[in-house]
């Protein structure tokens, strides 16, 4: 069971640097324009954490965990909606412009 | 569905968020990567939906109905010039989500598969208690910083004696808390721990003042990152672990943008403090210099004759919500044939990137908005820069003045074009407290008034 569980971390491990490597290079190619719908995708994307909820109010009855596990999806939802649109509200002002300027 | 098909669907899902972020390289590419992200989405929760033990299709569909039509309704409702609170409030319910999801898993580790309640492995509670710990910070902390944007705490850093000391000495009760929780495994103990962290998070943004908030903002953002990383750590989930990761290095890249934009450590901004108290020093001396003031018809009469224009807005364009008018005054000197730019300062606004959101809102089209690296050489070729909401950004005392709070910060050349027009309501200094000497210079007019009626105004004049 020690074996196995510290076997189990350091592939978390593992997987944590590399992930945190990639997010160095990604984020680092974000064009400063864009900072604050990255803010809002990241805010959204970071409410995956719904998973746990989800598996925490997974099962039949009513023991505390379970509630627990609902507040979190109730929470994590406005946030992963919330966050999506918002983002794509953003994102939709940066569209290119047609030429209107011609109009006149 | 057997538990390498999990692993391939999240792993997918994990792809899709790294697509997500890597789309806003381009504004053309960002509309794209939304959608990877919301696709990563549906198939994490779907994937986590066909586990054998989830059984409560209808409580956990009202469950994420309710939350979406709120997050749905917030969403569309606010006004862009409020996105830096909102984001705020985002961040701090990530952190409870993650909060409430280590709870769920000590209440019921067998559900996550670490054990049963009582003998829950040792490594299980460490990383438990560190999600919840940086969990709860999150949240308080995005807390007190959604009310300092809002307006509805005073934005002044507040600072007492001893404060670090303080928050030191919290930081070790937590460490001791999480020690005997790891022995102990008490539920009481868990309580504490998400108390006292609580308290932390206020204690962190409470010495930090309004000018510093994209730096908080940004940190904040980091936190919620870590804090699922911790939840991912705590139930072995690859995709919760990459993440927050990419979360977690998006904010911390941030708030390193941030803190360079204002030639200041992340450090000396978390310890906070900045602009409460040197107020009064440089204020004093200015009193008896002279300041040319101009309106809006002298304003207008200026771009008018001008070949080239740069415009500056800052935080005091966004309160005034002047954006759209400014956009149009652009949009006429444009006509007139006049070369229109704007500069944006990397901490102009309250978070990152929130200068360019507005204007984008108020269509102006991005190719004309530019970064201060990309922009700063042209102010000696321009004729007219037109500074509106902006004030520390534009301070040449950061060039000059080593005694200045400000020195060292990359500033807007504005003072090298021919002339500045500078909007502004009072003469009141910039959040860091320091005087402007750009107001008493020659080739400086103070256009006196509310930035968005001195845009209309000189709208009018132009027509």
């Amino acid at each position: 069971m020690e074996a196995h569980s510290s076997e189990v971390f350091v592939i978390g491990l593992t997987v944590f640097f590399l992930a945190c490597i990639i997010g160095y290079y990604v984020v680092w190619s974000v064009t400063p324009a864009l900072h604050s719908p990255l803010m809002g995708v990241t805010n959204a994307i970071s409410s995956v954490i719904i998973v746990g909820a989800i598996l925490a109010a997974g099962p039949f009855g009513h023991d505390t965990s379970k509630i627990f596990g609902i507040i979190g999806v109730v929470l994590a939802s406005i946030n992963i909606f919330g966050g999506f649109i918002v983002t794509y509200r953003m994102l939709s002002m940066f569209k290119k412009k047609p030429k209107k300027d011609k109009k006149d | 569905m057997s538990a390498n098909m999990v692993a391939v669907l999240y792993l997918i899902s994990a792809l899709m968020f790294i697509f997500a972020l890597r789309g806003l390289s381009h504004p053309e590419s960002s509309r794209l990567g939304n959608i990877f992200g919301i696709v990563g989405m549906i198939i994490a929760i779907i994937t986590t939906l066909m586990f054998k033990s989830v059984l409560s299709y209808v409580e956990i569909g009202a469950a994420i109905i309710i939350g979406g039509a709120i997050g749905t309704f917030i969403a569309l409702r606010i006004e862009m010039t409020a996105l830096p609170q909102l984001v705020a409030a985002f961040h701090s319910l990530v952190g409870i989500a993650a909060v409430f999801v280590a709870a769920a898993a000590f209440y019921d580790p067998a559900s996550f598969g670490i054990g049963k309640v009582g003998s829950i492995g040792t490594s299980s509670l460490i990383e438990m208690s560190i999600g919840t710990f940086i969990g709860a910070i999150t949240f308080s902390g995005s807390v007190l910083a959604f009310g300092k944007l809002q307006g509805t705490v005073s934005g002044k850093p507040i600072v007492f004696k001893f404060q670090h000391t303080i928050n030191a000495l919290i930081l070790a009760l937590i460490i001791a808390l999480i020690i005997i929780f790891v022995i102990n495994q008490s539920p009481s103990i868990f309580w504490t721990i998400v108390i006292v962290s609580i308290l932390l998070g206020f204690l962190v943004v409470i010495p930090i003042g309004g000018a510093d908030m994209p730096v908080v903002v940004s940190m904040l953002n980091s936190y919620s990152g870590w804090a699922a990383c911790g939840i991912g750590f705590t139930l072995s989930n690859n995709l919760l672990i990459i993440t927050g990761a990419l979360v977690g290095a998006s904010g911390a890249i941030l708030s390193y943008i941030m803190s360079k934009g204002m030639n200041r450590s992340i450090i000396s901004v978390v310890l906070g403090g900045f602009g409460g108290e040197q107020v009064a020093n440089s204020a004093g001396d200015n009193s008896d210099k002279i300041v040319k003031q101009g309106n809006a018809e002298d304003a207008a009469y200026i771009m008018k004759n001008a070949d080239s224009v740069i415009i500056v807005p800052g935080y005091g364009m966004a309160v005034a919500q002047a954006q759209h008018a400014l956009r149009e005054m652009g949009d006429m000197l444009k006509k007139e044939g006049i070369n229109v730019r704007y500069a944006i300062h990397p901490v102009a606004g309250r978070m990152p990137g929130h200068m360019n959101v507005l204007l984008a809102e108020a269509n102006v089209p991005y190719e004309e908005v530019l970064e201060l690296d990309e922009i700063n050489h042209d102010f000696p070729m321009t004729e007219v820069s037109f500074v509106i909401g902006a004030n520390d950004v534009t301070n040449p005392a950061a060039k000059t003045d080593e005694t200045s709070p400000i020195y060292g910060m990359p500033i807007l050349d504005v003072e090298k074009s021919q002339t500045v027009l500078f909007v502004k309501r009072s003469m009141a200094t910039g959040y860091s407290g320091v005087d402007n000497e750009l107001f008493y210079r020659d080739n400086t007019t103070m256009l006196f008034g509310d930035a968005k009626k001195m845009c209309e105004n000189i709208v009018k004049s132009l027509a």
